[in-house]
């Protein structure tokens, strides 16, 4: 898979952004030295990446994250370490930007560095089985207010449909014309589509650039 | 919509809410609540409704009481200290008998808390926001899925009775994704003939109000009131009884507990401990006759909570203190584990010989 230094997962909150971004880097340390994970999630304080802390780090990914969370605070902020992503040219990034248009404001104190360096991809990460991105119009709407409050226009999209841990082949394969119905209208490719790592293999040779992922990030047991 | 789709607790309360016919949502930011007000944010202008951040908890339980005297569904929601600052307004909607939906997404306190998961606003749904004799239906989802059958359910108990219902959530099943179906069938439509909606010149104005100075006429609207109140308890207590059937122990939970209680039973049934549970839906009215019954024949109670121990003076007056009750808790946005659940079950085994 062809990347770039540094790689941006946006999306409609829910989309499965966090978990993709996740297993990007993971994917991305099999190849490279220094890899960072960043989570510039401050609109959902719940279930982000710092949740799969464990899995990150015993991989020797850096992780960079606000405390907001885990601390006394109640305004979230982002650390100062954050800036590294952009400072340092020999860093693999991915940036997990919050979700929808209020997590992706966030996101707007790096991309004078981003467009700067131009070794960037903003990706789209879009899940047809989310009821305000059920159709490709709404999809596109949601994209494009991510990219007015970021002022950054992504680059790819990510297909994502899924319903969880319920999620079967089919349930992707029906999605596959919403994918490409959200690319004709966005003019954006799909870079990949993203299916967990045990009905992957059912969609090898089916569909185009399958992602197998690893679902690190829940809701609740049972 | 039979397809499911993919929803957080929080969107699918507002979804369920849109379905159930409420046009009208009024409310105030607050973790782990405001993907609610987020999402009618979007929903409401797509359908002609209005969504309206208020000033403040205050002013948005009065733009309730204000749509709800004209006749039509009305919600807000809030997190616990948000339900306390609307604690007036809830007691005047029960003095005008209005019908109203009002969501609480707990979070641990008191004062400002935390934002993690709780369940200490127990008390404050089932006897303590707002003064005056008035009671409200208090609802107690457990899964998304859940979300959205009780907020359908929940407006329609409003209207039927008109009473306040309260959905008593908390931080975890409100920020938690779960495929939910969609499907709820037909609004039943109820008529509202105190409903404010302009005389045309036709009939006596409607006046809602809360306000009797002579106290014969205030007994009486309040021994009235509680007449229906008890046509509530006697037609509307819902819960699920969890392999009840030859258990030695009864585990009481509800919400994010009840999730937990249910691995730690499967788990103590393994080591051939004999747990049940019984799950409150409604925590007002409260499953009191089949706690009761459960009573007859259980060695004892577990009462799983994220609270100090509030839940359990409702299972001891259910069960007339027949039998021991143990209380199973973790407190500011802790949650119980299915271990803490096992231990209190050992114990159980112990002292309910």
């Amino acid at each position: 898979m062809i990347y770039k230094r540094v790689t941006l997962f946006a999306g409609h909150y829910g989309s499965g952004k966090t978990n993709i971004a996740v297993n990007y880097a993971l994917m991305l340390k099999k190849r490279e030295d220094d890899v960072a994970i960043a989570d510039l999630d401050i609109v959902n304080p719940y279930f982000r990446t710092k949740d799969s802390m464990d899995v990150i780090e015993k991989a020797g990914i850096r992780l960079i994250s606000s405390d907001y969370a885990g601390s006394n605070v109640d305004i979230p902020a982002l650390p100062s370490e954050a800036y590294s992503l952009v400072q340092n040219k020999r860093l693999h990034a991915v940036i997990d930007v919050g979700g929808d248009d209020r997590g992706a404001t966030a996101l707007g104190r790096y991309v004078p560095y981003l467009l700067d360096e131009n070794n960037y991809e903003m990706l789209f990460v879009i899940n047809r089985f989310r009821p305000l991105t059920a159709d490709a119009e709404s999809t596109v709407r949601i994209m494009k207010e991510i990219e007015s409050a970021c002022k950054m226009r992504f680059t790819s999209l990510v297909h994502n449909s899924n319903l969880g841990a319920e999620t079967t082949a089919e349930d992707i394969f029906s999605s596959v014309s919403y994918a490409e119905n959200v690319s004709r209208l966005s003019g954006l490719p799909v870079k990949m589509t993203a299916a967990r790592e045990d009905i992957a293999g059912e969609l090898t040779g089916r569909i185009e650039n399958i992602f197998p992922i690893r679902l690190h990030i829940y809701g609740f047991m049972n | 919509m039979s397809e499911k789709v993919l929803m957080k607790g929080n969107e699918a309360i507002a979804e369920a809410a849109i379905m159930a016919g409420c046009r009208h949502y009024f409310g105030y930011p607050i973790t782990p609540q405001t993907e609610i007000a987020a999402y009618m944010s979007k929903r409401m202008p797509q359908i002609d409704g209005v969504f309206l951040q208020a000033e403040s908890e205050i002013a948005a339980i009065n733009m309730v009481i204000g749509v709800s005297s004209t006749g039509k569904h009305v919600m807000t929601s809030s997190s616990s200290p948000g339900i306390s600052l609307k604690s007036e307004g809830l007691s005047y909607l029960a003095g005008c008998d209005l019908p109203a939906f009002v969501v609480n997404v707990q979070r641990g306190g008191p004062g400002l808390g935390g934002i993690q998961p709780s369940q200490s606003d127990y008390w404050q749904a089932t006897r303590a926001s707002g003064h005056g004799d008035f009671r409200r239906i208090v609802l107690a989802p457990d899964s998304v899925q859940e979300m959205v059958s009780l907020t359908f359910k929940g407006f329609d108990l409003a209207d039927k009775y008109r009473m306040t219902t309260l959905l008593l959530a908390d931080g975890t099943i409100g920020q938690m994704m779960e495929p939910v179906s969609l499907d709820m069938g037909e609004v039943t439509k109820y008529e509202k003939p105190w409903a404010v909606t302009g005389t045309k010149g036709i009939r006596k104005p409607n006046i809602v109000n809360s306000l009797f100075l002579q106290p014969e006429v205030l007994e009486k609207y309040n021994i009235e009131r509680y007449e229906r109140y008890k046509t509530v308890e006697e037609n509307e207590v819902m819960y699920e009884e969890y392999m009840m059937d030859d258990a030695e122990f009864c585990i009481v939970a509800f919400g994010i507990a009840a999730r937990v209680a249910k691995n730690a039973i499967k788990q103590a049934r393994e080591k051939g401990i004999k747990a049940g549970m019984i799950r409150p839906i409604t925590l007002w009215p409260f499953p009191k006759a089949a706690l009761a019954k459960a009573a007859e024949k259980v060695r004892a109670f577990i009462s799983v909570e994220l609270s100090m121990g509030q839940m359990i003076d409702d299972v001891e007056l259910s069960i007339r203190c027949k039998k021991p009750v143990i209380l199973c808790s973790r407190v500011g946005g802790m949650i119980p584990t299915p271990e803490n659940v096992l231990a209190a079950l050992d114990e159980a085994g112990k002292i309910g010989g």
